[in-house]
């Protein structure tokens, strides 16, 4: 195939328009109906796992789901899948399935904190909630009550949690783990661009000349998006270039024509060594149009700390003479004192001069929130001062048998490509700048480059952002289940937003809690703080996920407050729990996921749930029939002293009572029945639905009664809901039934058409709406609508409070190299990273189970050098500890193979329940993001 | 009490040995002890003192093998300690196989499978060597160590440590032979290693020596021995077991109830007999 | 023996019997030999198996290897087994299965040194004086490209990755994808030279039946003969010192030239 770019575009525009309008239902669907007599049924889903969002067919027989291929017709994939996704027709059954509500007990079947998992019924296990929700919210009102939610909640699973958590419970303590996966990289587009999500979309790749790969391993972590890579590399070898940034080698060195190898932190000195070699030595190259019209230059606090406890908590308290503090051992305090005070390293110390540092100099750390104002080009220039190749290639250069030569040749070189006059860029990253203690600031300062040469939402040229789970974009950014979000990018501080909110849920005003910071490592402070007295676990697996874990499952098990988990299978976090549900797992139910490039692909029930499993959005509406408008929408005070009002009354005046339940209110409501089951036609029409019309296992519900269905079509409800918030808001996705008709569109969905490259005049819409109605004459509109107003000052603080708007521009920031608050030292001396293999998906709980996948790997190696295993007397094989200041985990040694550290780092996979990396991870956090830094912490190698 | 140690005691100090070894053995393999590694074909005690089985190795010489010194000074080993003292006490001491065939032989008295009349013994003791012959022959033809891949001897043993499979088979069809078709059969007149020990065991110093004046004829010691045409000499004069074949069980030292026989050291019966 | 004490008897007849018994003696162990010999051959017939590393040629190994287990007690993952009977492998011979557990390549090599009778030659395993793992050659990985769903263009090479000298026993080979038009195969390439055979990749392998799979090298590989040498490449001229005098004889040229001038075929020729 050898379309021209022209062609190309050309020819993805159209087949993306005829998609959306919807006409041509695709011939898979209209076989389906006829399969049905061969034995077998084929209908469309989207894979399980990671965020490159591929489409797959389901084969169905007999009521089990038994094959699986990738879907032709599906743009991402075209038909392929990488290994994991080649497995999902296995990964609802394995044989360890949770298929009954399963609570600890003691001898007389009483709840009892230390007794052992038995089982109960549905009505049992919602009794059980229901108490300790009750006694929760008496202990400690609405920021009692947390949800671990998740990325890989379908769209309609997160927005009734968020409804029943927010509407119902007041409580904001609602955070996914996509929080440890995207957050740096929202609030680096909240930042620059005021609205989430990336830019550009996959087209990218096929039409770029340069794919440089920062902090993430594409090869294994996106395959399929690497074979496009791979492709695109292929396509015109000699033109095409390919650069892996990472802090060891791994399989996406590979196909690169360079492979940077740097220490652990340094990327956001590189990207304002390339920002400097462009303002310093190749001003020709500033785009100074593309700037004038659509950018400003900003700053902000950087003595903001690093996320971790503060002095003063209640588990750092009291601070003993030895070191140690409340509930953290000397060792971990010494990290943890960071949090409060830093000193001045020479490594950072030339790239905080600008600020007035210098090294030694004593750095009180000070919350700052995501404050930031506007600074002139001059202060922004004077702060990529420091950032020469002589002082970035010494501390970036992260292979210590490399040269300095060498390394500064490479850095040169990237700079020239990414500089070179007509040559595309497109700069993809994950994990690497994401979990990062700095995340938010390195994701800025990617977008700093990519405005600066004007090679930001083009085809073929954009920082992007790639996701991490399924649905990370689709259900915890769009959704909005996080602690601070609402619906289409909306927040719970913004008193405009929670109105109109409130409106649509026809909820009193005044209902919703403004307060939203409990993120998911806050839920597991405030668990450990005992604030939080009941949690539930939602798709997601945080016991096992979060970084200093031996803290929070001691909590749980330890501290008086109840654990609930749902899911499908017996993992880390439901081994923890005091009440465990079963939950239908992702193709026992209908559902909606959206991927990294905005594309929301749904799919219908394939089959029925095993055993008496149901999914999270009927376990969702089942607790808040037990809930009604006096127990919920009483007066509460918050922590730190704002009251959340009585709206019972204003409840009454909108006709509700006092014993309306939540489930009326929120879930059941006249909208709700407005969307009629109808198993006549399309989409319902022969596809189960377990939420609506009940199904064949007749299982026991909530109340001790056959379940037999709400009576209406829940599923379409909830997302016309949801998508009505972002409706004529940049946000707009097409109707329900639209999506079951096409392969998954890109929003904004504007007049049945996708959109490839937002902010961009000639492609996006609203970009275009934007120039038409502020006359500006430029090719791009930066119309996201958060912080677009700016006090004034210079690098080191505002000089005039005054507000300045800046309609339609996105921003550059001045942001420095900082140190990361644990380091290599004499006795932790090496670095340690974690990550994920291509085989298994986040903490294996689907792929461990999965025979082939457990074979081909079956524990999690720690990868080192072999110069760093002989200075530590290690052999190839062998078992050997890895210590931190928190805990340590014992790993065969891995010297070979797929990762290659450089000497003094190893990276150590996490998806291994036996191999709990977690305990020894450190919890610090970017401090703006929230998102915990899995990447570096120091640990220490010895024999086992 | 007392008389029961008395008249087995061998027994019970050859089935220590036996099973001992077996779990040493076994324990190499399963919990990695470095006491006793390998199996009765080449094992290594302590990591140091190598010992190699030397009928295995004649094979491979005839096989045309190549032998690695470390295999000669094992070889060297196990022959120094047989022909020097041991004689062909691998067979009632060591080797795994004697358990079975004792107990066949044990149940066959029981079942008085002996007294039937007209049941013959049709086949000769001489078979061993006949079979050892061969099997050198056919290792030199095939080019690979012949009796090895059969000896139901090393099956067994690398069974117990190692995994058996179908090894029970040949434990079984050695014990319903030896019960119903030969008495003795495998280990009195087929095994070639047994054979080989014979050979060898010839020249040990340590024998069962009768005393003629203490004999009462009462004819025990011939009844329990497994290779009793070496006790011709019971009741007809004084004299050590010379015959190889002897393998140093003891039975018949354990039955005796009159003191007539007893284990010395060749050399001095032999002086004690100049003395006389 | 001496149970037979000499009696007086016609020596005739002593001698007769004795040539009867010697005959009826050869007789039986001929016989005998002939079926252990045909039983000896059939358990040792097997060529489907992988040895330990630094095992010599198979057949010599047969004949070296003394069966103690050693090996196997040496082997930290548990990967040698010693063959059982009902294995269908040359009894108590040590190999390996790596479906089930390859071998790990222990740059130590336990299992090889502690071999008495060199039937696992340490020399073969010894590169400039210490031991080398990377050399040994337990057998070699062969693609089933009809099964290997690289080459259906999923994103696998699961092989590849478990590979512990990857880039060198097995690389990748990009190729373009027509059919999508814009994703890339990836499919994995073993090379012979750098193969040992230790499985990780046959262990891997994702799909039911392994579609990487370790031969011996004997049985995996094919030889295109010394009487040609690629013209394009240096190294291959090595192969000529193996060359040697060539004599052919097909079903056409197997009678003298004389005889063939004088035979029948000529009348046939203008009839």
């Amino acid at each position: 195939m050898s379309l021209s770019r022209r062609e190309f575009l050309k020819s993805s525009a159209a087949a993306s328009a005829a998609a959306a309008i919807g006409m041509s239902v695709p011939a898979e669907l209209e076989a389906s109906a006829n399969a049905a007599e061969a034995g077998w049924r084929w209908d469309k889903a989207a894979c399980r796992f990671c965020g490159t969002g591929c489409g797959i067919m389901m084969a169905t027989k007999n009521g089990k789901i038994v094959a699986v291929k990738g879907d032709p017709a599906a743009p991402v994939n075209r038909g392929l899948n990488c290994i994991k996704g080649y497995f999902n027709a296995k990964i609802m059954y394995g044989a360890d399935r949770l298929t009954q509500p399963l609570l600890r007990v003691n001898s007389k079947g009483e709840f009892d904190k230390k007794g052992k998992f038995a089982p109960v019924s549905w009505k049992r296990a919602f009794d059980e909630m229901e108490t300790h929700i009750r006694k929760a919210l008496k202990a400690s009102g609405p920021e009692g009550v947390a949800v671990f939610a998740s990325g890989q909640y379908t769209v309609m699973e997160g927005y009734a949690a968020q409804k029943m958590m927010k509407g119902g419970f007041r409580s904001n303590a609602i955070d996914p783990n996509a929080r440890h996966c995207m957050a740096s990289a929202v609030v680096g587009f909240y930042q620059t661009f005021g609205i989430d999500e990336p830019s550009g979309c996959y087209d990218d790749i096929e039409l770029t000349d340069t794919i440089v790969s920062w902090g993430s391993n594409m090869a294994e972590m996106h395959p399929i998006l690497w074979s496009r890579v791979t492709d695109r590399k292929l396509s015109d070898p000699d033109r095409v270039k390919v650069i892996n940034m990472s802090t060891y080698r791994h399989r996406t060195s590979d196909l690169a024509d360079i492979e940077i190898i740097f220490s652990p932190s340094t990327d956001l000195a590189m990207w304002n060594y390339i920002a400097r070699e462009i303002v310093y030595n190749h001003p020709e190259a500033i785009d100074w149009d593309f700037l004038k019209k659509n950018i400003v230059f900003a700053a902000s606090p950087v003595n903001m700390g690093y996320g971790m406890r503060r002095a003063g908590e209640k588990s750092v308290t009291p601070v003993r003479p030895d070191g140690s503090a409340g509930k953290y051992s000397a060792k971990e305090m010494e990290t943890i004192n960071h949090e409060m005070k830093h000193v001045v390293s020479a490594k950072e110390a030339p790239a905080l001069e600008p600020y007035g540092y210098k090294e030694g100099d004593v750095m009180v750390n000070k919350p700052a929130g995501l404050k930031h104002w506007e600074i002139s080009f001059e202060e922004y220039k004077k702060f990529l001062a420091p950032y020469t190749l002589d002082y970035v290639a010494k501390i970036a250069k992260g292979d210590p048998d490399e040269s300095l030569d060498s390394f500064k040749q490479k850095l040169q070189t990237l700079a020239d490509l990414y500089i070179e006059k007509g040559r595309k860029v497109v700069s993809f990253w994950t994990m690497g700048m994401n979990q990062h203690t700095r995340g938010t600031w390195v994701n800025t300062l990617s977008y700093n480059v990519h405005f600066m040469l004007n090679k930001q939402a083009l085809p073929g040229s954009g920082a992007f952002s790639l996701t991490g789970q399924p649905s990370a974009c689709g259900t915890a950014r769009e959704v909005g289940t996080f602690c601070h979000r609402l619906p289409a990018d909306m927040m719970v501080k913004n008193g405009k937003h929670r109105k109109h909110v409130e409106e649509v849920w026809k909820i009193p005003h005044g209902t919703l809690n403004p307060v939203g910071n409990q993120h998911i490592m806050k839920i597991h402070r405030d668990i450990e703080d005992g604030v939080v007295k009941f949690a539930w676990v939602n798709v997601c697996n945080p016991y096992q996920d979060s970084a200093s874990a031996k803290h929070w499952i001691k909590a749980a098990r330890e501290m008086d407050n109840f654990i609930v988990t749902s899911d499908g299978y017996p993992g880390i976090s439901a081994m923890v729990s005091d009440l465990v549900l079963p939950s239908a797992m992702i193709y026992e139910k209908w559902g909606a996921y959206g991927n990294a490039e905005r594309r929301t692909q749904h799919w219908r029930q394939q089959v029925l749930p095993v055993g008496d499993a149901m999914s999270d959005t009927w376990q969702w509406l089942e607790l808040s029939k037990r809930f009604t408008v006096k127990d919920v929408w009483g007066e509460y005070t918050l922590r730190n002293g704002k009251k959340l009002p009585n709206v019972i009354a204003e409840a009454k005046k909108m006709g509700y009572d006092e014993n309306t339940t939540m489930f009326d209110i929120l879930f059941a409501n006249e909208r709700a029945r407005s969307y009629k089951i109808d198993l006549d036609s399309f989409p319902q029409k022969g596809f189960d639905n377990s939420e609506c019309i009940g199904d064949s296992r007749n299982v026991v519900g909530s109340d001790g009664k056959v379940f037999k269905g709400y009576g209406f079509m829940v599923h379409e409800y909830l997302f016309e809901e949801y998508a009505s918030f972002g409706r004529g808001h940049g946000h707009d996705l097409a109707p329900f039934t639209t999506y079951h008709k096409v392969r998954g569109l890109k929003w904004p969905v504007v007049d049945g058409k996708e959109t490839q490259w937002r902010f961009n005049v000639k492609y996006d819409p609203y970009a275009a709406k934007a120039v038409a109605k502020s006359g500006k004459d430029s090719t791009h509109a930066f119309y996201g609508p958060l912080a677009k107003a700016l006090a004034q000052g210079n690098l080191t603080g505002i000089t005039d409070k005054k507000k300045k708007p800046l309609p339609d521009k996105a921003k550059i920031f001045a942001r420095p190299y900082m140190d990361p608050p644990e380091m290599p030292d004499n006795e932790y001396d090496t670095w340690l990273c974690t990550g994920r293999v291509l085989e298994h998906w986040h903490s294996g709980t689907m792929t461990m189970r999965v025979p082939e996948l457990y074979r081909a790997v079956p524990e999690a190696l720690c990868y080192m050098n072999p110069k760093t295993a002989e200075e530590k007397g290690l052999k190839q094989g062998e078992l050997c500890w890895v210590e931190s200041r928190r805990g340590r985990v014992k790993a065969r040694v891995e010297t070979r193979g797929r990762n290659r550290p450089p000497r003094g780092l190893v990276f150590v996979p996490w998806f291994d329940e036996k191999v709990f990396i977690n305990k020894v991870c450190l919890d610090a956090t970017c401090p703006m993001s929230k998102q915990t830094d899995y990447k570096k912490c120091a640990i220490k190698l010895y024999k086992a | 009490m007392k008389t029961l140690w008395n008249n087995y005691r061998y027994l019970i100090l050859r089935r220590v040995t036996q099973i001992g070894l077996l779990i040493l053995y076994f324990g190499a393999n399963a919990w990695g002890w470095k006491i006793l590694q390998g199996n009765l074909s080449s094992s290594i005690i302590l990591e140091t003192i190598p010992m190699s089985d030397p009928y295995a190795a004649l094979q491979m010489l005839a096989a045309g093998a190549v032998l690695a010194t470390d295999l000669l000074v094992g070889v060297g080993v196990v022959l120094a300690f047989y022909m020097l003292f041991g004689g062909r006490a691998f067979c009632s001491w060591v080797c795994p196989i004697n358990m079975v065939t004792d107990s066949a032989n044990y149940l066959r008295e029981k079942l008085g499978i002996n007294k039937i009349k007209g049941i013959k013994q049709p086949a000769s003791r001489k078979m061993r060597y006949w079979v050892l012959g061969l099997s050198l022959v056919i290792s030199a033809i095939m080019g690979v160590t012949a009796f090895e891949f059969i000896s139901p001897i090393s099956m067994v043993h690398r069974g117990i440590v190692f995994g058996l499979g179908f090894g029970w088979a040949a434990i079984l069809v050695i014990f319903l032979f030896d019960l119903f078709v030969l008495k003795n059969g495998w280990c009195g007149h087929i095994c070639p290693l047994g054979g080989f020990y014979s050979l060898i065991g010839k020249f040990s110093f340590i024998r069962v020596h009768h005393i003629e004046e203490n004999c009462t004829l009462c004819m025990k010691c011939k009844k329990v021995c497994p290779e009793n045409h070496v006790l011709h000499m019971i009741g007809k004069e004084s004299l050590p077991v010379l015959s190889g074949e002897c393998t140093n069980c003891a039975r018949c030292i354990e039955v005796c109830d009159d003191d007539a026989l007893g284990f010395h050291i060749k050399n001095l019966v032999n002086n004690k007999n100049l003395g006389e | 023996m001496s149970e037979n004490r000499p009696k007086k008897k016609e020596s005739v007849t002593d001698r007769r019997k004795f040539i009867l018994n010697m005959a009826r003696g050869v007789g039986l162990a001929t016989m005998g030999g002939f079926i252990w010999s045909a039983y000896v051959d059939e358990v040792t017939a097997s060529s489907l198996l992988l040895r330990p590393p630094g095992a010599i040629d198979e057949k010599d190994f047969l004949r070296t290897c003394i069966k103690c287990g050693l090996c196997v007690e040496a082997c930290p993952y548990d990967t040698l087994l010693l063959a059982k009977p009902g294995d269908h492998k040359p009894l108590g011979t040590p190999y390996f299965v790596p479906r089930e557990v390859p071998c790990y390549m222990c740059p130590d090599i336990p299992c090889v040194p502690v071999c008495p009778t060199g039937a696992l030659d340490e020399a073969s395993v010894t590169t400039d004086g210490k031991l080398d793992i990377n050399s040994a050659d337990m057998g070699l990985a062969v693609v089933d490209e009809e099964s290997c769903i690289a080459f259906w263009g999923i994103q696998c090479d699961a092989c590849y990755r478990a590979c512990p000298i990857l880039g060198e026993a097995i690389t990748i080979e990009y190729q373009k994808n027509e059919r999508t038009g814009k994703h890339a195969f990836m499919k994995p390439i073993v090379h012979s030279d750098a193969c040992t055979g230790c499985g990780l990749c046959e262990k891997a392998c994702v799909t039911e039946k392994p579609a990487i799979h370790i031969l011996p090298r004997e049985v995996a590989m094919g030889r295109a003969g010394d009487y040609y040498i690629k013209g394009w490449d240096k190294e291959d001229e090595k192969r000529l010192k193996n060359a040697h005098e060539i004599k052919t004889t097909t079903e056409l040229s197997k009678q003298k030239a004389a005889d063939k001038l004088n035979g029948d075929l000529l009348e046939g020729l203008y009839e």
